[in-house]
């Protein structure tokens, strides 16, 4: 299949960037997206131009390094990472606009690269649990209720792709946040921090200028891990419990 | 993350001042007689405990309240919004309408706008009498009928109502989220279904009686 190229090109994070429209022939329906920008690349070198900077790692759906925005939709039209999106999801001669995602607390490190640190630093504000380290502790000594072991599972499979931002229009980390708030705070060991745990990690989200969730649910449409909106309205009833008990 | 929960309870505040209100005018449909002692029975509520007005003034001073908290947070979240996500963020023309959003949460703003200007003008015609559409009278009733004999009375309270829809269906449901409810995936449906019916009831409810006095059922 043939397609053509829209993407979002900057040489760095202070420079001004632009859209470049780049033909590409001959794509397999077979190829990952990442695998299309592979090509891309090599062509583009062979020509002696600067390849497309994007980030990737696993390429297999679990590190969540690869997010961009495609036609607008975070990762593409499939709910899935960008590793996992193949080109027979798109047609014969469509024209495909790739860009960054776009948040003020993601700022654009080369064309489709941004820096997500501030991803890193409201997990390091209370994303954890306190426990002593040493032999892992007999599984049965701590029981868990099945349907909370299942709720507090879903929110943890996120992987921190920031897709749930981009996509949000007020670019609101607050499902990510709930994400990692329900995941703990459902757990017996995340008890102990549950009450700090969230107002900690809801003052570095709001302190690296993300914005506030006005509940309109873009962000699970692209969620590629399915983190389901209830988290956030669990993260906002444990924190206003923490907040009235005065913590 | 305190705006967002001021944002909650101010509008539930009203909410429940607009449900009051829809069922006060609903009483026009009992004649004039009725309306204009309910009216006038709302200054003299709570006396002698309270003095004359002395309840209304209480309504009054809770909803100035929550109308200047709930515009001051709208503000100052939506310029954290236009930092935080940009404005025009995006340079493609695909999906400007997102995935799956419904109408109503794009209306949110530019509909509370839409509100907050037929309040004003809603306050000149029946509280200030500032200006008198169709006509003076001594009686609330007779000022009511006299306005929504306008047809583009009506139609303002027509714009204003579907904006007051459109703002509940995605309003109620969202500070519900915000105050904690909606923890389950059942209770986030019982929370849609709820929107949509208040928003129904308030909008339906408010316009039966602009339509009423413009089709003649009442006169
Ligand atoms: C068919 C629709 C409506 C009718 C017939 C109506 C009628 C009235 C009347 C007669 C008053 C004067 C009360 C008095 O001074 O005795 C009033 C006051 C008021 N209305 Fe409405 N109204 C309607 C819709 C609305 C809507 C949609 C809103 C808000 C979005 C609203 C907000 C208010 C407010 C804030 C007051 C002032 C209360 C006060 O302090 O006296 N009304 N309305
Ligand atoms: S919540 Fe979903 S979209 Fe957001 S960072 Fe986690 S995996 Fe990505
Ligand atoms: S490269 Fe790891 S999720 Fe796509």
């Amino acid at each position: 299949m043939n397609i053509t190229l829209r993407v979002w090109r900057q040489a760095g994070p202070d420079t001004e960037g632009h859209m470049e429209t780049i033909e590409v022939p001959d794509v397999s329906e077979h190829m990952s997206f990442l695998e299309m920008i592979d090509v891309v690349n090599d062509r583009l070198t062979l020509e002696g131009k600067e390849p497309i900077a994007i980030d990737s790692d696993c390429r297999e759906g679990i590190c969540g390094t690869c997010g961009v925005m495609i036609n607008r939709q975070a990762h593409g039209p499939v709910r899935a990472t960008v590793c996992q999106l193949h080109m027979r999801s798109f047609d014969d001669g469509e024209t495909i606009d790739v860009e960054p995602w776009r948040a003020d607390a993601f700022p654009v490190v080369k064309d489709l690269v941004v820096d997500r640190s501030a991803f890193d630093r409201i997990i390091a504000a209370g994303g954890y649990i306190s426990a002593p380290t040493g032999s892992a502790p007999e599984a049965h000594s701590t029981p868990v209720k099945k349907a909370d072991a299942d709720h507090a599972f879903d929110a943890a499979t996120c992987i921190a792709c920031g897709a749930c931002v981009a996509a949000c229009p007020n670019g609101s980390a607050m499902l990510f946040t709930a994400a990692k708030v329900t995941h703990l705070g459902l757990l017996p060991q995340g008890q102990p921090e549950r009450g700090s745990r969230v107002l900690n990690m809801i003052n570095q989200h709001d302190e690296e200028g993300f914005g506030g969730c006005t509940n309109i649910g873009e962000c699970t449409a692209v969620c590629p891990k399915g983190i389901p909106f209830d988290t956030i309205s669990q993260l906002n009833r444990d924190m206003l419990g923490a907040l009235l008990r005065g913590e | 993350m305190a705006k967002k929960v001021i944002m909650a309870v101010s509008g539930l505040i009203m909410v429940g001042y607009l449900l009051a209100h829809m069922y006060g005018n609903l009483k026009a449909f009992s004649g004039m007689q009725a309306f204009d002692e309910y009216s006038h029975h709302l200054r003299e509520l709570g006396e002698p405990i309270l003095p004359p007005s002395g309840a209304l003034w209480i309504i009054r001073v809770v909803l100035l309240v929550a109308v200047v908290a709930h515009i001051w947070a709208a503000v100052l979240l939506a310029r954290r919004s236009w930092t935080s996500a940009g404005v025009n963020r995006y340079e493609t023309r695909r999906n400007r309408r997102g995935i799956q959003r419904t109408y109503a949460s794009f209306t949110l703003r530019s509909g509370g706008l839409v509100i907050a200007l037929f309040v004003v003008y809603h306050l000149a015609h029946l509280t200030w009498h500032w200006i008198e559409p169709g006509g003076s009278s001594p009686s609330p009733y007779g000022r009511l009928v006299a306005g929504f004999s306008v047809w583009w009375v009506v139609a303002l309270y027509v714009i204003a109502l579907l904006a007051v829809g459109f703002h509940l269906r995605h309003g109620v449901a969202s500070a519900l989220y915000t105050l904690g409810a909606g923890t389950t995936a059942t209770a986030r449906q019982v929370i849609v279904v709820l929107s949509i019916v208040t928003a129904l009831v308030i909008t339906v409810g408010f316009l039966l009686v602009p339509f009423s006095v413009l089709l003649g059922v009442i006169q």
